[in-house]
């Protein structure tokens, strides 16, 4: 007789139902070969991942949803998840958490009951807004984070957060990040480790260009329905709207874009201008496929369960996966960049007394041998201490000179130095004596 | 989770704090510190305070566009330099490869635009256009027709206009120096 009853549904409706570990506790009852000689095999790894590990999950979208099943089965309990998006007719088709009714609702909200309502006992808190509504307290309550975004931007802002929450004093502040990445049938998985690995920002000259058009072929000689498009976005719209801002996500935008564009290319005889090219072109849309999320977010979640338990050698640091031509993948450690503006850079304590004045300053940082600095720049996050040029911000920062660094700059306030000798930037941490 | 929490600060890029400026923020100070401008040239920062919005003038001191000021504004987003700053010419201006709302066709400014290049490239491409302004990459159509054809109209048109003048209909703003 088994002990668990099962619901007509076939659910078991304890929460950990018999079996549900059975092959997740293979990996994690005893050590193996490759695992991290950290590793404790047994109980104490298995309530640090049931009951400890609280993992955030950035976007609910194709990967997103991949990403809270695949944790939810694996047996991470504690998800969080946040998507400012809301549920589109055309998502249904990979977003497998949403249903048609679903269509309006919150991304987040949505796969968050979704997920609770199929895996018992796992929690899932959802947030539906930015990522950049968030504050540091936020962020520092996680042990780690995977995302599944389609923006460099969003990417780039939680790289950053995620190197400047890292306080050597707390290793805890250390939050691995595992970003996941899709586009058409090519896709990347990679683990940062904030600081001591290569950061998200340390790539980005891997990216694509995206595709721009010269403006005088838009203008004068299109050739293609996108150029036509992207005169109606780039040329047109500013002209006969002014001011007012081109939402992409507003249906009567693109609406009105795509008349604009067809009437061009009936004019240049060319085919092919749709309304959902138009909308493809203006948000870069590339068509999403369900399989390469599916093996991105599998990847990203064996990360995740490998760096929560030890249980295995983590990813180091970039996995590609290239779907076009048959199924071809690589990984490689992608090295740091020393001139990283996010994390790499150098950093110098320097100690001043209250008296030293910006002049004083200065002329310290260009005696020393060190770092060989010529005509610093020197700001704080909120001020001009005091730039070398050009002449008129020059000048209106002379007069920081005479007066004392203590007056512009409080203690521990980071201040950024650049010059042209420096190909990086340098971060000077002030300590009054 | 264990491994990597206690992991030594061991390296020296651990031991880094907690900067607040953003990435662009400090790639445009490197750069607006660094500009190398001929006297040609000169930023106009409205708030000085902030350096991501500002004009710049060019007063060519040679070629077919000598005599006149032309302003530019530059508007520089969170993702410089992975985007280019977008640059405008604020005076309507009789320019092959400049139309009348003011945009601007200079490759770098879209096409051919990369994180190396910097805001001084940006500006000497700028003045490099009233010096030699380019009839096979129009914006303003009639004026790269007129270049092309009938180059003494062209400098003629030119004159006029930076005098403030109509010329087929269009009025173009006067853009003389003194």
């Amino acid at each position: 007789m088994a002990s668990v009853s099962v619901n007509v549904d076939g659910l078991a409706n304890s929460e950990d139902w018999e079996g549900r570990y059975f092959h997740v506790d293979q990996i994690l009852d005893r050590p193996g070969p490759r695992t991290d000689p950290s590793f404790l095999a047994g109980d104490k790894v298995k309530d640090f991942l049931r009951n400890k590990c609280k993992i955030l999950v950035i976007g609910a979208g194709g990967l997103g949803c991949e990403i809270l099943a695949n944790l939810a089965l694996t047996g991470f309990k504690d998800i969080h998840v946040i998507d400012m998006d809301t549920i589109d007719i055309s998502n249904l088709n990979r977003q497998f958490l949403f249903r048609p009714a679903d269509v309006g609702k919150p991304k987040a909200i949505v796969a968050a009951e979704y997920v609770m309502k199929r895996v018992r006992g796992v929690k899932v808190t959802p947030y539906f807004g930015k990522i950049q509504d968030k504050d540091v307290d936020y962020y520092m309550q996680f042990n780690l984070v995977i995302c599944g975004l389609d923006s460099v931007e969003a990417r780039r802002w939680i790289n950053a957060t995620l190197v400047n929450l890292v306080d050597t004093e707390n290793p805890e502040s250390l939050k691995p990040l595992i970003d996941g990445g899709t586009e058409g049938f090519k896709g990347q998985a990679r683990v940062v480790l904030p600081t001591i690995t290569s950061c998200y920002e340390c790539s980005l000259d891997m990216l694509n260009k995206p595709t721009a058009f010269p403006i005088c072929t838009i203008a004068n000689t299109p050739r293609l329905p996108e150029h036509c498009i992207e005169w109606a976005s780039v040329l047109e719209w500013p002209r006969i709207h002014g001011e007012k801002k081109l939402d992409t996500d507003d249906p009567e935008h693109i609406t009105w874009l795509y008349a604009a564009a067809a009437a061009r290319a009936k004019e240049f005889n060319i085919e092919g201008v749709t309304y959902s090219l138009t909308h493809g072109v203006v948000k870069s849309i590339i068509p999403a496929i369900a399989s390469t999320n599916a093996i991105i977010a599998a990847s990203c979640c064996n990360e995740a369960f490998k760096i929560a338990t030890s249980s295995a050698a983590y990813l180091n640091n970039y996995f590609m996966l290239i779907g076009t031509e048959g199924i071809y993948s690589y990984t490689f450690e992608h090295e740091k960049r020393k001139d990283c503006p996010v994390c790499g850079g150098e950093l110098l304590e320097i100690s001043i007394s209250h008296e030293t004045t910006v002049e004083q300053l200065i002329e310290m940082l260009t005696e020393r041998q060190t770092i060989q600095i010529k005509k610093p720049s020197l700001t704080t996050s909120t001020k001009h201490i005091y730039l070398q040029g050009p002449p008129q911000l020059e000048q209106a920062t002379r007069p920081n000179l005479e007066k004392k660094v203590s007056e512009l700059v409080e203690e521990g306030d980071p201040v950024n130095v650049t010059a042209s000798t420096l190909p990086f930037t340098l971060e000077l941490v002030i300590k009054y004596t | 989770m264990l491994k990597i929490l206690s992991m030594k600060k061991n390296e020296d890029a651990a031991a880094k704090k907690k900067p607040k400026t953003s990435a662009a923020q400090i790639r445009v100070q490197k750069d607006l510190t660094e500009l190398d401008l001929p006297p040609t040239m000169k930023t106009h920062f409205p708030d000085a305070t902030n350096l991501l919005n500002f004009t710049l003038t060019i007063t060519p001191d040679e070629g077919m566009y000598q005599g006149g000021a032309f302003n530019f504004s530059f508007n520089i987003n969170s993702n410089y330099p992975h985007e280019p700053p977008k640059v405008k010419c604020l005076q309507t201006i009789y320019h092959p490869n400049v139309d009348l709302e003011g945009n601007v066709c200079l490759n770098i400014l879209r096409e051919d635009w990369k994180p190396v290049l910097n805001l001084n490239s940006v500006m000497v491409g700028l003045q490099y256009l009233f010096l030699e302004p380019n009839a096979d990459d129009p914006l303003n159509k009639e004026a790269a027709e007129e270049l092309r054809k009938n180059r003494e109209q062209f400098l003629y048109n030119v004159k006029s206009s930076m005098r403030g003048a109509n010329i087929k209909g269009v009025h173009y703003d006067k853009v003389l120096e003194h």
